[in-house]
């Protein structure tokens, strides 16, 4: 390689005196157009959504923000929203971990089309996610009769929210994890266990480590979405203002009602939420980056 | 051990132990969760009827349906896949103040609930709003109008190109760009040849990913579409308005057909991809 | 390790923020499910009554609201909304939860005073400022180029309410001939490009998205908007006749017996009859049933002549025949062309 350089070089020393510079980037004018062109994009699409939720949460001033965020109907939705994701997001960990293990692991007929199965609220619409749980547990369902008759609410109460809720978010951290460890093969477990390690120990030394940027990943995917879910809580929820209505869907009643600024105001808060997870998220690989980039003593 | 020997039967022998307990959870959950609700969709859609499937799919409102949510779908998905290009090759080949912030910022789709999202981009495009303000007096009407769905879907859609691209460029050295450098390519065409090919396939899997999203989209199209039938109801809309109006049959089967045609639309494209990867040789 | 500080901590946050007071108290509580413009009317109500149960009975009640079209609310009581009362946009609609569920008594409508209807409202137009299109009666309404908004009747009570309006007119105008008053009720709908669940979302359609150039709509509904919402950018006409929109209120005394709460739900609905409660009707644009509020608030309502519900045989007769699938609205309604 050296070899071939040094004598293209050479050739081009002897065909022109001037330095040639070879073609590794773009012209600097088309990097600026480029990089404009990028960040235009971004602003129009994500920077300015995000400054509309504050200006408009603010367009009354403060007096009027902290009001509607201290609404009780608010506070509801905030408890409620919370929650939703302190319930769900364990549950879906417990499975995505419990799935990548058996689908990155082993070897079994029909692996793809149990990863198929796992993606599949991932494609469908969150409305359908919702209604099929109407299907099963409204009153007209399979299970309605049944549970009224026991006194049991699942839809248009709490548990009905949670079940939807689990079942938008249930692929999450399963993505993540899944292409992860199938890259990382078995190799390392393998060997830990021949060397004695038990089962779990395994797990927690070897594998979690291993799959700690992932996983996280999907807890802040999972968690975003189960705060963030509107259309399969709408279908289950029956309105319940102060009762059944999450943070999204109070929005939308405010919205609604013409209280646009109580309806930013929550939704402002919503965005600090999304927004507190991304810097956790950047701040964790910082951290970890700049661990690795510590120099080191030999 | 007991598990593990009847399993050994079904899978190959493997000394990792918690194969049993690990499938078990995840097929029992999968089950209550997905497969259970999922098939009485699927019942009471064929108990409807094929009379009243055929009734259903035939309907003006229902094929404009279709055609609003995959239509709309597909172009954003498009506009994602250049843009989302684009992104990703200035976020990681280039440097400049601000990019690990704005790097950072890319994941605010995922992470920003659809209504919230839905509320500000109706706020930003209406006649009064901030962009609005300027492309409604050009003629160009986005609120409420099909425009303002694809404005949503693009939303949502953003960060799975850029997030599927990324890691691709990022590990793909420069040997053979500095190499076709080297034999004389102009910087296009070492572009063309040389670094756009094996990025293809990444670049599929986030359209496919952003296609997927956006034809069920709900929360951020409601506020700025329309929702008129036959111009700019969404397939998620009619579905809800048939759940209201208690039409249990006609959602189940136009869920259901939707379901269909989705998987249908992935399945074509996750061909698409094998095909490709195999033409580039893995 | 800073994963697990961080995660943890997350979970501490949660655990705290939920430590806070939450909804699921002792104390007694009631459900309205009540149709949509009422929303920001109950909220006054409930807060006024809550605060006299206190000084009365020193106890703290909570009541809890749920605004959806009337139709679809009807459904869901029926399919277990556990709902205490329901207000709702017309008698059907509580007739229907009656016979579905058997969740109330048939003659329920006789147990307050009024027909169960402490307030009315009629149907009138909202129009763009100016009138730009020259709306004045229901005729204009089925005239080419003009976009009418008005709701699903399938699912809003509001919807209904418009659509007999409408109808009353048609026969009035041609001499009480059914099929040509179809014929008319079919161009007015000809001319409606979309039909929003409810009637505040029929009322968003008209005023924020821009789409249309009549509203037809509750007079409250009509007069919130133009009055305190929009003001200035809109304009109330009043057609030539219109309807009398009763919505009822009753309470459910099959939950209410399950819950306990038959007293207090009963007092709620009483409360309605009372001044404090009609005058707050008033200022929410409702007109007052007792006389009393009625001429104390006389300037804000336009007189018009009105139709009723019996012109059309009552309510069971008017929704069989025009409501139910496959009735006269489902043959002229196409939606998507």
């Amino acid at each position: 390689m050296a070899e071939v350089a040094a004598h293209a070089s050479s050739v081009f020393e002897q065909a022109a005196p001037q330095e040639v510079k070879l073609p590794l980037s773009e012209p600097p004018a088309v990097r600026v157009a480029l990089i404009v062109a990028a960040l235009g994009f971004l602003v129009v699409f994500l920077i300015m959504p995000l400054l509309v939720v504050l200006t408009e949460a603010l367009r009354q001033g403060v007096q009027a923000y902290a009001t509607a965020i201290v609404e009780p109907e608010a506070v509801a939705a905030i408890q409620l929203t919370l929650l939703t994701a302190a319930i769900v997001v364990p549950l879906n960990v417990m499975f995505g971990i419990a799935a990548a293990w058996a689908i990155t692991k082993f070897d079994f007929p029909g692996k793809s089309f149990l990863i198929t199965l796992i993606d599949l609220p991932f494609s469908v619409s969150p409305v359908i996610g919702g209604m099929v749980f109407v299907l099963l547990f409204g009153l007209q369902g399979l299970f309605g009769p049944w549970l009224f008759a026991h006194g049991i609410k699942i839809i248009f109460a709490v548990p009905g929210i949670i079940i939807a809720t689990l079942f938008v978010t249930l692929p999450f951290v399963a993505r993540e994890l899944i292409p992860l460890m199938q890259k990382q093969g078995t190799d390392a477990e393998e060997a830990a266990l021949m060397l004695g390690a038990s089962g779990w120990q395994t797990f927690r030394r070897v594998t979690l480590p291993n799959i700690k940027w992932g996983l996280l990943y999907g807890v802040l995917l999972c968690n975003g979405r189960a705060i963030g879910e509107f259309g399969a809580v709408a279908v289950v929820s029956g309105h319940i203002a102060g009762l059944t209505n999450t943070m999204p869907l109070h929005v939308e009643v405010l919205y609604n009602d013409y209280d646009f600024v109580a309806a930013f105001a929550v939704a402002s808060l919503l965005t600090l939420m999304a927004l507190a997870t991304l810097a956790f998220k950047t701040f964790l690989e910082w951290r970890s980056s700049a661990l690795l980039a510590r120099p080191r003593v030999h | 051990m007991a598990i593990s020997l009847a399993a050994g039967r079904f899978r190959q022998h493997s000394i990792i132990p918690g194969f049993g307990l690990t499938f078990g959870i995840t097929l029992t959950y999968l089950g209550l969760i997905v497969l259970i609700p999922l098939a009485v969709l699927f019942a009471e859609a064929a108990g409807a009827g094929g009379a009243k499937v055929w009734a259903e799919l035939s309907t003006a409102r229902t094929l404009s349906a279709f055609r609003v949510s995959f239509g709309s779908a597909l172009l954003a998905a498009l506009i994602n896949a250049v843009a989302g290009l684009l992104v990703a090759w200035v976020l990681v080949r280039y440097d400049f103040p601000g990019r690990r912030f704005i790097d950072a910022l890319i994941d605010l789709p995922f992470a920003l609930p659809t209504a919230v999202a839905g509320i500000s981009l109706t706020a930003l495009y209406s006649g009064n709003g901030w962009i609005g303000s300027i492309l409604e007096p050009a003629g160009i009407k986005v609120a409420f109008t099909p425009l303002g769905i694809l404005v949503a879907l693009i939303f949502v859609g953003l960060p799975f190109v850029v997030r599927t691209v990324e890691p691709v460029l990022r590990e793909s050295g420069k040997n053979l760009e500095e190499a076709a450098a080297l034999l004389g390519a102009p910087r296009w065409r070492i572009l063309y040849h040389v670094v756009f090919p094996p990025l293809l396939p990444a670049l599929m899997t986030g359209f496919t990913l952003a296609f997927a999203r956006a034809i069920g989209e709900y929360g951020s199209v409601i506020f700025i579409a329309g929702n008129m039938p036959g111009v700019s109801e969404i397939l998620p809309l009619l579905i809800v308005v048939k759940l209201e109006q208690f039409d249990y049959a006609g959602a189940t089967v136009l869920a259901s057909l939707m379901l269909i045609a989705s998987f249908i639309l992935l399945f074509a494209i996750n061909l698409l991809q094998a095909w490709t990867r195999r033409r580039q040789g893995g | 390790m800073p994963i697990k500080t961080g995660v943890s901590s997350f979970f501490w946050a949660i655990l705290f923020l939920l430590a806070f007071p939450f909804p699921a108290s002792p104390e007694p509580t009631l459900l309205n499910a009540s149709y949509e413009p009422t929303r920001r009317f109950y909220s006054a109500v409930n807060k006024i009554f809550t605060e006299h149960w206190r000084a009365e009975h020193n106890e703290k009640v909570s009541i809890y609201q749920s605004h959806s079209g009337s139709g679809a609310q009807a459904r869901a009581v029926s399919f277990g909304l556990e709902a205490d009362v329901v207000t709702l946009a017309l008698a059907y609609d509580i007739d229907a939860i009656s016979e579905r569920a058997g969740l109330l008594p048939k003659d329920w409508q006789k147990r307050l005073p009024e027909n169960s209807t402490p307030y009315t409202s009629t149907i009138v137009f909202l129009v763009r400022k100016g009138n730009p299109k020259q709306i004045r009666d229901w005729t204009d309404l089925t005239r080419s180029g003009v976009g009418v908004v008005t709701p699903n009747p399938k699912t809003s009570g509001g919807a209904r309410w418009n659509y007999l309006a409408a109808f009353g007119y048609a026969l009035r105008n041609n001499g009480n001939d059914e099929t040509k008053a179809q014929d008319f009720l079919a161009r007015l709908y000809r001319n409606a490009p979309v039909l929003d669940t409810g009637a505040r979302g029929a009322t968003i359609t008209f005023t924020r998205r821009a789409i249309g150039d009549v509203l037809i709509a509750w007079e409250n509904e009509a007069m919130l908007a133009a009055e305190e919402i929009y003001p200035g950018e809109f304009e109330m006409v009043m057609p030539s006749i219109s309807i009398l929109a009763e919505p009822p209120v009753a309470v459910v005394d099959k939950v209410v017996d399950r819950r306990g709460t038959r007293a207090l739900a009963q007092a709620y609905l009483n409360f309605l009859y009372t001044m404090t409660a009609q005058e707050l009707a008033a200022r929410y644009y409702y007109r007052p049933r007792s006389r009393q509020a009625a001429e104390k608030s006389k300037e804000r309502f336009a007189a018009v002549e009105l139709m009723t519900i019996d012109q059309f045989g009552g309510w069971a007769a008017a929704q069989k025949k025009h409501f139910s699938d496959g009735g006269a609205f489902d043959q002229i309604y196409r939606p998507g062309k």
